[in-house]
C-alpha cells in the first residue's frame, strides 16, 4: 500500500439488526481511486458495509471518515451521500423516460437545465444507451436498464461509487459487455469504487483488491492474487475456489525450500521417520507457522498439470501417478477428480483432454509447481 | 323506463335551462364534497405515506383501524359528528350544525381513511429498495417522499378518485349534519331525496343525472392527470 | 412543472371555497339564525318554501328548517337543539309544555286527515257514515285483512293514527296486515300506492301528491281526524343557547295576519282546494 491517505476509512463499525451483529468492522481503508471488490457468501454484510458507506445506514458504534474528516450522522451526512452514488442489484428506475432517469440524480441537486441536460447526456453517451433516451424505463431489457442505472450514478461524478451485486441479475453476455464498459468509465474518471459480488472472476478482473466478508467480519484483505493464491484460512481458501485442501505437516529441507508432508496418504509419520510418505516442495506457508506444526496445503485446481503416464516433466516439479475416479464437465473446463494415493481435483482444458485420455480409469501423471503450492493453517 | 327517459329530457332541460336551483344545489355538491376531497387528500396522503415508511410499536393496529375506516359507514360518521356538533354538545360553541361546514367536516371523515388506506398500500407496493435508491443518489428525506410518491402516482390517483366517489354520493350523513336546508345546505343527494319522498320522481331522476354527469366529469379531469406524462 | 401547477391549483381551491362561503354558511351566529323543527308534511306540501322565503326577508333572520317527524323534532326541542317547533302532535306537545320545555305554544293552522286506500277499496270503507265513522272503517279494515300501512315514526300523523286504532280497541301492532316504513308522508303514500294499502294521511300533502298516487280518498270529515298545527318557543330557561328572540320573532310571524291569509290561500291554484285552514287566536 501507498503512503496516500486512503479516501474512505472505516474505524470500529458495528451494525446490528434484529439485536445481533451484521457487521463488525475494525478497520477498513480504500485508497483513492483503487476499486475494491468484496466478496463472501450471502448474509456476509456486503450490502450491510455497503449501505454504511453510502451514509445511509447508520451504525450503532464506529465512525466513518471521508478524506479523513468524520461523516456526521442523520442528516447532515446529505453532504457526503451527495458526493457518493450507489447502484443495486435490481435497476430501480423511476416510472419515467431514460433520460429523465439519468438527470434524476442531478436534479436533486438544483442544478441548472443546461448542466443537467449536458451531464445527463454524457453519462448516457458513456454507457452506450443515448439512443435510448427518450424511451420509457419500463420498455427496457435487464441489461439495458442496469446501464441507465449505471449512467443515473455516474451522472453526479461521485467521488467514490458503490456497487452491490450489479451484474448478478444479467445474462453472461450483458454481463460482460457492461463489465467491460464500466471498467474503462471507471479508469476515464478515476472514480474509487466499491462493490459487491457472488463472482470472483468479476472481482479478478477490474478490482486492485479484494475483500473477503464472512458473518460480518473481514477474513482477508489484499490483491487478488494474495487472496487467491495465499489465503488465510480454510474458510476463505474455500470461498475462492482452493478446492484441494490436504492435511499436510510442515517440514524443512535441507538445501533451503519448504516441504510439506502429506498427512494419512499411505506411510506414516512415526517417530521422526517419513518413510513411504509423500513429500511436496512448496513455494511458502502462512506466516506464524511453526515448523513440524500441522496444516492444509493449498492446491487450485488450475495449477494442476494433467499429463500421459509416459510424459516426463522438469524435476523441479512435484510428481504423482494417478488414475482418473470421475470427469466433470465444468463450462469451459473439465473437473477430473484424480486418485493419487489422495484425491486431487484438477481443471483440466479441452485441449489438453484432447491430447490425452482422461476417461475415468485411465493413468496420468500429475505435476506441481512448487510456487502454487502454500501451506495454511489448520482449522 | 318512460320514466327514466323523462327524467333524463328534464335534467338537461334543467341544465341548459339554467335554473338556478339546480346550478346552485349543483355548486355546492361540488363545492363541499370537492373540498372534503381537497382535506382528506392532504391528511390521508400524508398519513398513508408515513405510514408506509416508519415503523413504531402499535403500526399494525393503527393500519387495521384505518382498513376498517375505509368501510366506516357514512350514516354512523353522520350521527357522530351531529352528536358532537349539537348546540349542547362538545364542540356546540363552534354553532357549525346545520352548515356546509358541517358537511365539508362529516364527509372529510368518511373520505380520509379511504385516501389513507389506498394510499398506504401505494406507497407500500413500490419496490422495496426503491427508497434507499433514491437516497444513495443524495435526495434529502423529504425529496425522498415527493420521488416515492411520483412513482405511486397512478394508485395515489385512484385514491382521490375513491375518496371523491365515496363523498359526492353520499347522502344519510348530509342529511344529518346539514339538514337539507334549502339555500344553504341542500345538495344534489339530499335533494334527490327529498324530490323522490315527495313523489316527484321526474325531478328525482332529473337530479340523479345531473350528479352522475358531475361525477363523471370530474373522474375524467382526474383520469386524464392519471394517465398523463407518460411515455411510450 | 406539472406537479407545482397540480398543487398551486389545488390549494387555489381550496383557498377559493374557503372565501366564497359567506360567513353566515360558515358559522351559524346564535343571533342571526334560528333552528325550525317542523314536520315532513309541512314541508312536503310546499308551505315552508312559501313562508319561510318570507320571514327572513322581514325579520332578517336565516331559518334554518329541519323537517322530521313530530316526534324526532319535539326531541330536539328537549334538547335545546331547536329555537322553534312547528308540529301537529296535540298530546305529546302538552306534555311538552307540562314538562317546561317551551315558553309559548300557539294555534296555528288545521288541516285534517284523511284514511286513503285503493280504488278498489276491498275492505268497503267508502260510505260509511256516522259520528264514529273512523272507528268503523278501521275495524273494517282489520276484519278484512287490510292491509294497512303505518308512517311508524312517532311524527304526528303516526301518532294520530295510533290514538284512532286505540279509540276502535284494536291492536294493530304485530299484526300480519300491519305494517310500517318508519318514513315520511310522500314516501309512505308511495308505498301504498304502490303496493295497494290503506293508510292514514294528511289531506295537505295526498293533495300534493295525487297526480302520481293511485290511492283515493276513501273517509273522510270526522271531527277526530282534525290535524291541527301548533307553533311552539323552545324555553331558553332550560338551554340558554336557545335564540329565543328568533323564536318568538317567528311564531309571531305565523300567527300574524297577513301569514294567515296566505295559509289560508296556499293550494287554491293549483290543487283546488286549500291544503291548510288558518286558525290563529280561535280557541282549542
Amino acid at each position: 500500500m501507498s503512503a496516500v491517505a486512503p479516501i474512505l476509512e472505516v474505524r470500529g463499525i458495528r451494525i446490528r439488526r434484529g439485536g445481533e451483529d451484521v457487521l463488525n468492522l475494525p478497520h477498513l481503508a480504500v485508497a483513492p481511486g483503487e476499486t475494491l471488490s468484496l466478496i463472501g457468501p450471502n448474509g456476509a454484510g456486503k450490502s450491510t458495509l455497503l449501505l454504511g458507506l453510502s451514509g445511509i445506514e447508520q451504525p450503532c458504534a464506529g465512525e466513518l471518515l471521508f478524506r479523513g474528516e468524520r461523516v456526521p450522522a442523520g442528516a447532515a451526512a446529505l453532504a457526503y451521500r451527495r458526493r457518493v452514488a450507489m447502484v443495486f442489484q435490481e435497476p430501480l428506475l423511476f416510472d419515467t423516460t431514460v433520460f429523465g432517469n439519468v438527470a434524476a440524480g442531478l436534479k436533486l441537486r438544483s442544478l441548472p437545465q443546461a448542466e443537467i441536460a449536458r451531464r445527463a447526456t454524457e453519462s448516457l453517451d458513456r454507457f452506450k444507451v443515448r439512443h435510448l433516451a427518450d424511451r420509457s424505463a419500463r420498455t427496457l431489457s435487464g441489461g439495458e436498464a442496469q446501464r441507465v442505472s449505471l449512467a443515473r450514478a455516474l451522472a453526479v461524478a461521485p467521488e467514490i461509487l458503490l456497487l452491490d451485486e450489479p451484474f448478478a441479475a444479467l445474462d453472461p453476455p450483458a454481463r460482460e459487455e457492461l463489465l467491460e464498459d464500466l471498467a474503462h468509465t471507471l479508469h476515464a474518471t478515476g472514480t474509487t469504487t466499491v462493490f459487491a459480488t457472488h463472482d470472483r472472476t468479476e472481482a479478478q478482473r477490474i478490482a486492485d483488491r479484494v475483500a473477503v466478508l464472512d458473518c460480518g467480519r473481514l477474513r482477508q484483505i489484499g490483491t487478488a492474487e494474495d487472496v487467491l493464491r495465499r489465503p488465510v484460512d480454510s474458510f476463505v481458501a474455500a470461498f475462492v475456489g482452493v478446492e484441494n485442501l490436504l492435511p499436510v505437516r510442515l517440514m524443512a529441507s535441507g538445501a533451503g525450500g519448504a516441504f510439506a508432508a502429506v498427512l494419512g496418504a499411505g506411510g506414516a509419520l512415526e517417530g521422526g521417520t517419513t518413510t513411504g510418505c509423500v513429500f511436496f516442495e512448496i513455494g511458502g506457508a502462512a506466516p506464524g507457522m511453526l515448523l513440524g506444526s500441522e496444516g492444509l496445503l493449498c492446491i487450485r485446481p488450475e495449477d494442476v498439470l494433467v499429463a500421459a503416464p509416459g510424459d516426463r516433466r522438469g524435476s523441479s516439479l512435484n510428481q504423482l501417478q494417478g488414475t482418473v475416479a470421475s470427469v466433470v464437465a465444468q463450462g469451459p473446463f473439465l473437473k477430473v477428480s484424480i486418485d493419487c494415493g489422495m484425491r486431487i481435483v484438477a481443471a483440466v482444458s479441452g485441449h489438453v483432454a484432447r491430447a490425452i485420455s482422461v476417461e475415468p480409469g485411465s493413468a496420468v501423471t500429475i505435476a506441481l509447481r512448487p510456487a502454487d503450492l502454500y501451506v495454511i493453517p489448520r482449522g | 323506463m318512460e320514466l327514466i327517459w323523462q327524467g333524463i329530457r328534464e335534467a338537461f332541460g334543467l341544465i341548459f335551462g339554467f335554473d338556478a336551483e339546480v346550478w346552485r344545489i349543483s355548486l355546492l355538491s361540488l363545492r363541499i364534497s370537492g373540498t372534503a376531497t381537497f382535506i382528506s387528500l392532504f391528511l390521508g396522503v400524508s398519513a398513508g405515506t408515513a405510514l408506509a415508511l416508519t415503523r413504531f410499536p402499535g403500526r399494525r393496529l393503527l393500519v387495521s383501524l384505518v382498513n376498517t375506516g375505509m368501510g366506516l359507514p357514512p350514516v354512523v360518521v353522520g350521527l357522530f359528528v351531529s352528536i358532537s356538533l349539537w348546540r349542547n354538545g362538545p364542540l356546540g360553541v363552534l354553532g357549525l350544525l346545520y352548515t356546509p361546514t358541517a358537511m365539508i367536516i362529516a364527509q372529510s371523515v368518511i373520505a380520509t381513511p379511504i385516501v389513507t388506506g389506498i394510499s398506504l398500500a401505494a406507497i407500500q407496493q413500490l419496490p422495496p429498495k426503491l427508497r434507499l435508491q433514491i437516497l444513495a443518489l443524495g435526495a434529502t428525506r423529504w425529496q425522498m417522499v415527493r420521488l416515492l410518491l411520483r412513482e405511486a402516482r397512478l394508485p395515489l390517483l385512484a385514491a382521490v378518485m375513491a375518496g371523491f366517489g365515496g363523498v359526492i354520493s353520499e347522502v344519510g350523513a348530509s342529511i344529518m349534519v346539514g339538514g337539507n336546508i334549502k339555500g344553504s345546505t341542500r345538495v344534489l343527494t339530499t335533494a334527490t331525496v327529498m324530490e323522490t319522498g315527495r313523489g316527484n320522481f321526474d325531478i328525482a331522476i332529473a337530479l340523479s343525472v345531473i350528479l352522475l354527469l358531475l361525477t363523471f366529469a370530474v373522474n375524467y379531469l382526474l383520469t386524464r392527470i392519471q394517465q398523463a406524462e407518460r411515455p411510450r | 412543472m406539472m406537479r407545482k401547477m397540480k398543487f398551486v391549483l389545488s390549494a387555489g381551491i381550496l383557498v377559493f371555497n374557503a372565501l366564497m362561503l359567506p360567513p353566515q354558511y360558515v358559522f351559524a351566529a346564535d343571533d342571526t339564525s334560528i333552528i325550525l323543527a317542523t314536520t315532513t308534511s309541512t314541508q312536503d306540501t310546499g308551505l315552508l318554501d312559501l313562508l319561510v322565503p318570507a320571514f327572513e326577508k322581514q325579520s332578517g333572520l336565516m331559518v334554518k328548517t329541519i323537517a322530521v317527524g313530530s316526534g324526532q323534532a319535539m326531541t330536539m326541542g328537549q334538547r335545546g337543539e331547536a329555537d322553534v317547533l312547528l308540529v301537529h302532535s296535540p298530546e305529546a306537545e302538552v306534555k311538552f309544555m307540562a314538562e317546561g320545555c317551551g315558553t309559548a305554544r300557539r294555534l296555528v293552522m288545521h288541516n285534517d286527515f284523511v284514511i286513503v286506500g285503493p280504488a278498489a277499496d276491498p275492505a268497503r270503507i267508502k260510505g260509511i257514515k256516522g259520528i264514529k265513522g273512523s272507528v268503523d272503517a278501521l275495524k273494517a279494515i282489520a276484519a278484512g285483512g287490510g292491509p294497512f300501512i303505518s308512517r311508524g315514526d312517532n311524527s304526528g300523523t303516526h301518532t294520530k293514527e295510533k290514538g284512532l286504532w286505540k279509540t276502535a280497541g284494536i291492536v294493530a301492532e304485530g299484526q300480519a296486515w300491519y305494517q310500517q316504513t318508519g318514513l315520511g308522508m310522500g314516501a309512505t303514500l308511495n308505498v301504498a300506492s304502490e303496493k295497494g294499502f290503506y293508510t292514514l294521511a294528511d289531506r295537505g300533502t295526498y293533495l300534493a301528491m295525487k297526480k302520481i298516487l293511485a290511492l283515493e280518498i276513501l273517509f273522510e270529515g270526522e271531527k277526530s281526524l282534525l290535524n291541527v298545527y301548533h307553533v311552539i318557543e323552545v324555553s331558553q330557561a332550560k338551554w340558554p343557547k336557545v335564540n329565543a328572540a328568533g323564536a318568538k320573532a317567528f311564531a309571531d310571524f305565523m300567527v300574524a295576519d297577513a301569514t294567515q291569509k296566505v295559509i289560508g290561500g296556499f293550494g287554491v291554484d293549483k290543487y283546488g282546494a286549500p291544503l291548510f285552514f288558518p286558525d290563529a287566536g280561535k280557541a282549542e
